[in-house]
């Protein structure tokens, strides 16, 4: 269990303390800004001193910190802490050192409510959001049964929805959002590409709508075992689900059944790593000119239906740390040199499937004290992308069935979303 | 009584604000109390100022007003008393919210005064007919327990708990559940509760049903402590064994991380009673993907799980056989990342794979990190060790990376080809003139050491060993000793192989060793001496022994060990692959327990034993500093940050010897065990000193 919650800024001041077990003094928070905040090598997310445990996670230049004393459940504190910083993102729109300044009063309430004597309690943002509100309740009687009720359903068997929701327009919302992992090599052989996708969900549906959804999936639990047949099914290696959906039910029959919390809420993550479709390919030449220059040339490729398009595309080329100069051509998009970050910036804000660009780039190096020669890594070439309505596992919403007793229609949208940031990277 | 600020000063004007008769003037100064709490100044003297405003309707007032008080009620005993009506009226309110506050309030005052009056109001919250309440107050009973055990066992809350398993609300049984939990790991860890005592929560076959069934409708959070619950039980024979690892499955495809974690727990330790092989194998291939997708969380998560992974490795070597590639490592993982997944690559090499790993393995030691590029290199010396079939490719690309010339991947380089001569004795010596080609460039004692092993190893094939050597020979001195030990012995080994060549670079060298100041050295060049002048044939026989080869070893921990931990998944114990009570225990384990546990396993591994051990004292030498700081405190601010600044040498020290917030260290030991061996094995074993030394040297 987790005995202290912080909050540190990057100088390592304390922004929010929370002592849930008395094992220990405020004091505690000197020892972690003396071991971490002010070391500049820290190598684990975890830092155990005597027996006192640091778990830390940084976020937009803030420590988010948990403290325990005992053989603590580490993967759990550390979700925790991402769901804190979930929580925060929600209530205020984002995280920093001054929404966290000017939120404290009710930061304390929801670190309270989220975890007692060190264990985390409900934190399903719905439902916290209907008892912790940035406006100030003061309780009479109607406030009581209004607390009675959420109180019960905070709770209960379905404690992520209210039960008295009502809407005119019955409305689901349905977002498959894949993020493409690739590394390719200098050679151009595919050392890894894999998909993460999750299916984010905006449900505004009045009661309490009972829901059936299905993918052109095959879950392969064993792949050796799987025969070819399946057309168009896709592979998932596999899936996890919001807490709404019934495992067991999934574990037995492979259906998607639940009871969606209201508003918006991620319902399932999938894995795919077969026949994923590359959506931009990358071929780059970068030779090394003696130890003075560095020529590039690079082509991208969008390689999807032409209806499509690529946007917000963003190539980072690196450069060898002594660059002085960089000098870029290219027929479309804007290409600059970034010399903070050692790389060349090309930005192209569109890319109609079909279509091919290229960059070509001199780089001047500066000759360095040559005494210990330092040979430059060659860091990946980094994409990100958006391409809209494609999906780089072939994955469909076959359907999804909202069954309610009043037994209204509801209009449902399903949008395809393929994306990379950070994760798409080229070696040459 | 507490002495009142001056007439001045922020604490002044927030008395002045706080006493205002207007609301809204009241509520902002309560919380600009609230806000220098948080940044550590002391504002426990506006205590009555602040209780004053407690009686109010103003719902987020109050929790503000339970804030303060919940951090300054053990300074001010005599004061809490006045809030005690409040927080009794409170337990009574309509709004269930407000009576659930009142009581999760009480029970972390821990003031001896308000106890007394929180048995009835939680008594009759435990009965709530609101949920709420019910799950607020059932933890409630685990903080008065830490505070005063008599009271819980005098008003019959433990049995009060008990029948709430049974409660018709998951969310109540899951924090029931943890209260139970917490309850009882209290209780065994108080020295007086004897072992003949079977414990506050055990779990009988009744409740091990009601907890499969709450499992499926409860909070993500409130599974774990089911789960935990679940992996304490004692299975009565193979049938429930099969029974629970089927109903724990599915939460293996739970959004959270630490659910997945914790039904992996369960389902690693109710696996042992799992007799049906078909059965096992299904099990164990539902865990694999759920485990894979664990590496798409964030990156501490990803670590977590991966420290986890290794270990499961290590007893259940083919679960995730055909997953390297998702292990390679991402050009952006944070380093901590980066070095687990090597470690995990070399476990999951095989010969269908090795082609793939080791041109990702040679792409990473042209990264920037040194630690990570040396750890690579050493990855690639392991591969090469495990899989014979693939010595020779990895012997190309080690060449590949001597050529490249960067000293530290040079020395890393030699350090490995001395492993994998080890290991295939006489195949690669066609290598040996391109390693000693880089005999100027190196500066590391263990590279050092490793060529010098080498040269002497085939002094008979290297037509300039004696020149060569003669070069560490005349720098003899000013060596470390570990250089030192393997000069000795490689010109030994020159001589015995080539007598008539090296008369005079062996007596040079026996002359120097034998006036060296560390014993070991002294004491190796005189056993040598004296066998060489008496017996040359025996010291043949001793010398130049063959030794048997080597090889990577399975488990890094002892079976026992791993056995323990696979119990303990996703705990700390299992992140840093030691016993609990070697960074737990509030300093009143030592190390004389420690000693007695270890000694009950069987002994495969005195290195890591030896380890841990230094740990728990340096641990608890930590742990007084801490309690000291603690103490300190009391008297003031200043002195506690004093305190903790003392405190960071010893602390630093301690992390770097074990505990180990740094995998790497534990990484670098891996290698570092076998190679202390090959030094013991040419010569009579180490003394203990020698041994501590080195194991020093290891951890540094």
């Amino acid at each position: 269990m987790i005995s202290a919650f912080f909050i540190f800024n990057q100088k390592g001041e304390v922004l929010i303390s929370r002592l849930y077990r008395t094992d220990f003094k405020r004091s505690i928070a000197d020892v972690f800004r003396i071991q971490v905040v002010s070391n500049s090598d820290v190598r684990s997310p975890i830092i155990t001193l005597g027996s006192t445990s640091f778990f830390h996670v940084r976020i937009n230049s803030l420590y988010v910190v948990a403290v325990t004393k005992n053989n603590a459940n580490a993967a759990l504190v550390f979700e925790f802490c991402y769901r804190f910083i979930n929580i925060c993102k929600s209530y205020f729109g984002k995280i920093d050192e001054e929404s966290i300044k000017n939120n404290f009063v009710l930061i304390y309430e929801l670190i309270d409510e989220i975890n007692d004597f060190g264990y985390p309690q409900n934190s399903e943002i719905d439902t916290l959001k209907s008892y912790i509100t940035t406006e100030s309740v003061v309780s009479s009687s109607y406030v009581a049964e209004e607390s009675a009720k959420i109180t019960a359903q905070a709770t209960g068997a379905t404690s992520w929805r209210r039960a008295d929701v009502k809407y005119k327009k019955n409305e689901a919302f349905v977002d498959v959002v894949e993020t493409v992992n690739l590394s390719m090599s200098a050679k151009g052989t595919v050392l890894r590409a894999d998909v993460d996708g999750h299916i984010q969900m905006r449900a505004y549906l009045s009661g309490t709508p009972e829901c059936k959804f299905g993918l052109n999936d095959k879950l392969v639990i064993d792949k050796s075992q799987a025969g070819g047949g399946g057309g168009d099914a896709v592979e998932l290696d596999d899936c996890r689900f919001h807490q709404c959906v019934r495992l067991d039910e999934f574990d037995a029959s492979r259906t998607i059944s639940f009871i969606p919390p209201d508003g918006e809420f991620e319902l399932m993550r999938y894995r795919s790593t077969t026949n994923v479709k590359l959506p931009l390919r990358i071929l780059a030449t970068v030779t090394e000119l003696g130890t003075t220059a560095v020529s590039y040339a690079v082509t991208v490729k969008a390689n999807f239906n032409a209806k499509l398009a690529a946007t917000n595309v963003v190539l980072r080329i690196p450069t060898p740390l002594n660059t002085t100069t960089v000098e870029c051509q290219v027929a479309s998009g804007k290409a600059k040199y970034v010399p903070g970050e050692n790389v060349v910036v090309w930005k192209l804000a569109r890319i109609q499937g079909g279509q091919e660009h290229t960059f070509t780039a001199n780089a001047a190096l500066t000759s360095t004290t040559s005494s210990h020669k330092q040979v430059w890594a060659r860091p990946p070439i980094d994409v990100d992308f958006q391409v809209l309505m494609f999906t780089a596992s072939g994955l469909i919403v076959r359907f999804l069935k909202v069954f309610e007793k009043s037994g209204y229609n509801s209009i449902k949208w399903v949008r395809y979303l393929t994306k990379a940031s950070g994760s798409y990277q080229v070696r040459y | 009584m507490s002495s009142r600020a001056p007439r001045k000063g922020e604490n002044y004007e927030l008395s002045v604000d706080l006493n205002s008769g207007y609301a809204e003037k009241r509520k902002d100064a309560i919380k600009r109390v609230i806000a220098s709490m948080t940044v550590g100044k002391d504002v426990s003297g506006l205590f009555p100022d602040v209780l004053k405003n407690m009686q109010t309707e103003d719902l987020e007032q109050k929790k503000l007003v339970y804030l303060y008080l919940m951090n300054y009620a053990k300074t001010q005993p005599e004061l809490v008393i006045l809030a005690v009506n409040t927080f009794v009226k409170d337990s009574d309110d309509p709004n269930p919210l407000v009576r659930a506050l009142a009581i999760r309030t009480m029970g972390v005052l821990r003031a001896e005064k308000i106890i007394d009056y929180l048995c009835d109001p939680l008594a009759k919250a435990l009965r709530d007919e609101n949920p709420y309440v019910r799950k607020t107050a059932s933890l409630c009973v685990a903080k008065l327990y830490d505070l005063k055990p008599e009271l819980v066992i005098e008003n019959g809350f433990l049995e009060q708990l008990r029948d709430m398993i049974a409660d018709s609300n998951p969310m109540v049984v899951a924090n029931t559940v943890a209260a139970l939990t917490d309850i009882h790991n209290a209780a065994s860890a108080r020295p007086s509760s004897s072992t003949s005592d079977p414990g506050i929560f055990i779990i009988s076959p009744t409740i091990l049903n009601r907890l499969l069934i709450a499992l499926n409708e409860c909070s993500e959070w409130g599974r774990i402590a089911i789960l935990n619950a679940l992996a304490r039980y004692q299975a009565q024979d193979e049938k429930e064994s099969d029974h629970i690892c089927e109903r724990v499955v599915p939460q293996l495809q739970h959004a959270n991380g630490s659910v997945v974690l914790a039904a992996v727990k369960v389902v690693m330790i109710h696996m042992r009673g799992v007799r049906r092989e078909d059965l096992t194998k299904q099990l164990i291939r539902k865990m694999a993907p759920p485990l894979v997708t664990l590496l798409s969380s964030p990156a501490e998560v990803q670590w977590v799980a991966l420290r986890n992974i290794n270990l499961l490795l290590q007893k259940r070597p083919e679960t995730l056989s055909t997953e390297i590639r998702v292990f390679f490592c991402k050009y952006n993982d944070p380093l901590y990342v980066k070095v687990e997944k090597l470690d995990i690559m070399v476990r999951l090499a095989n010969e269908s794979n090795v082609d793939a790993l080791l041109s990702e393995l040679k792409e990473y030691a042209s990264e920037v990190d040194v630690d990570f590029v040396r750890k690579s290199v050493k990855c690639i010396g392991q591969t090469a060790v495990k899989i014979d079939a693939a010595a020779e490719r990895c012997v190309h690309v080690l060449l590949d990376l001597i050529d490249t010339r960067v000293t530290y991947v040079v020395q890393e380089a030699i350090v490995v080809m001395k492993d994998i001569f080890r290991k295939y004795p006489s195949t690669y010596e066609g290598v040996i003139p391109t390693l000693c080609a880089n005999l100027d460039e190196l500066d590391e004692p263990e590279a050092k050491a490793s060529l010098i092993w080498i040269i002497g190893e085939y002094a008979n094939k290297i037509d300039n060993a004696d020149e060569l050597l003669n070069i560490f020979v005349d720098t003899f001195v000013e060596e470390s000793y570990s250089v030192q030990l393997q000069t000795l012995t490689a010109v030994v080994k020159l001589f015995l192989k080539k007598p008539d060549s090296s008369q005079g670079i062996v007596q040079l060298i026996l002359n120097k060793a034998t006036a060296c100041d560390s014993p070991d050295v002294r004491d190796r060049a005189y056993i040598y001496w004296r066998l060489l002048s008496t017996d040359p044939g025996a010291a043949k026989a001793v010398v130049l022994a063959n030794r048997p080869p080597i090889s990577i070893p399975r488990t890094t921990v002892s079976s026992a060990l791993l056995e323990e931990l696979l119990g303990e998944i996703s705990n700390l114990t299992s992140v840093y692959h030691k016993p609990a009570e070697t960074f737990v225990g509030m300093g009143r384990v030592g190390v004389e327990s420690v000693q007695h546990k270890e000694a009950t396993f069987n002994d495969e591994d005195p290195f890591s034993a030896k380890k841990a051990l230094q740990t728990v004292a340096a641990g608890q030498y930590v742990e007084n500093l801490l309690d000291f700081g603690n103490e300190a405190t009391l008297d003031g601010q200043p002195t506690g940050l004093a305190a903790t600044e003392v405190l960071t040498q010893p602390a630093a020290a301690n992390l770097m010897a074990g505990v180990s917030a740094n995998p790497l260290d534990d990484l670098v030991s891996i290698f570092a065990a076998p190679s202390t061996n090959v030094i013991s094995s040419a010569s009579p074993p180490a003394p203990p000193t020698q041994h501590q030394q080195e194991d020093l040297l290891g951890l540094f």
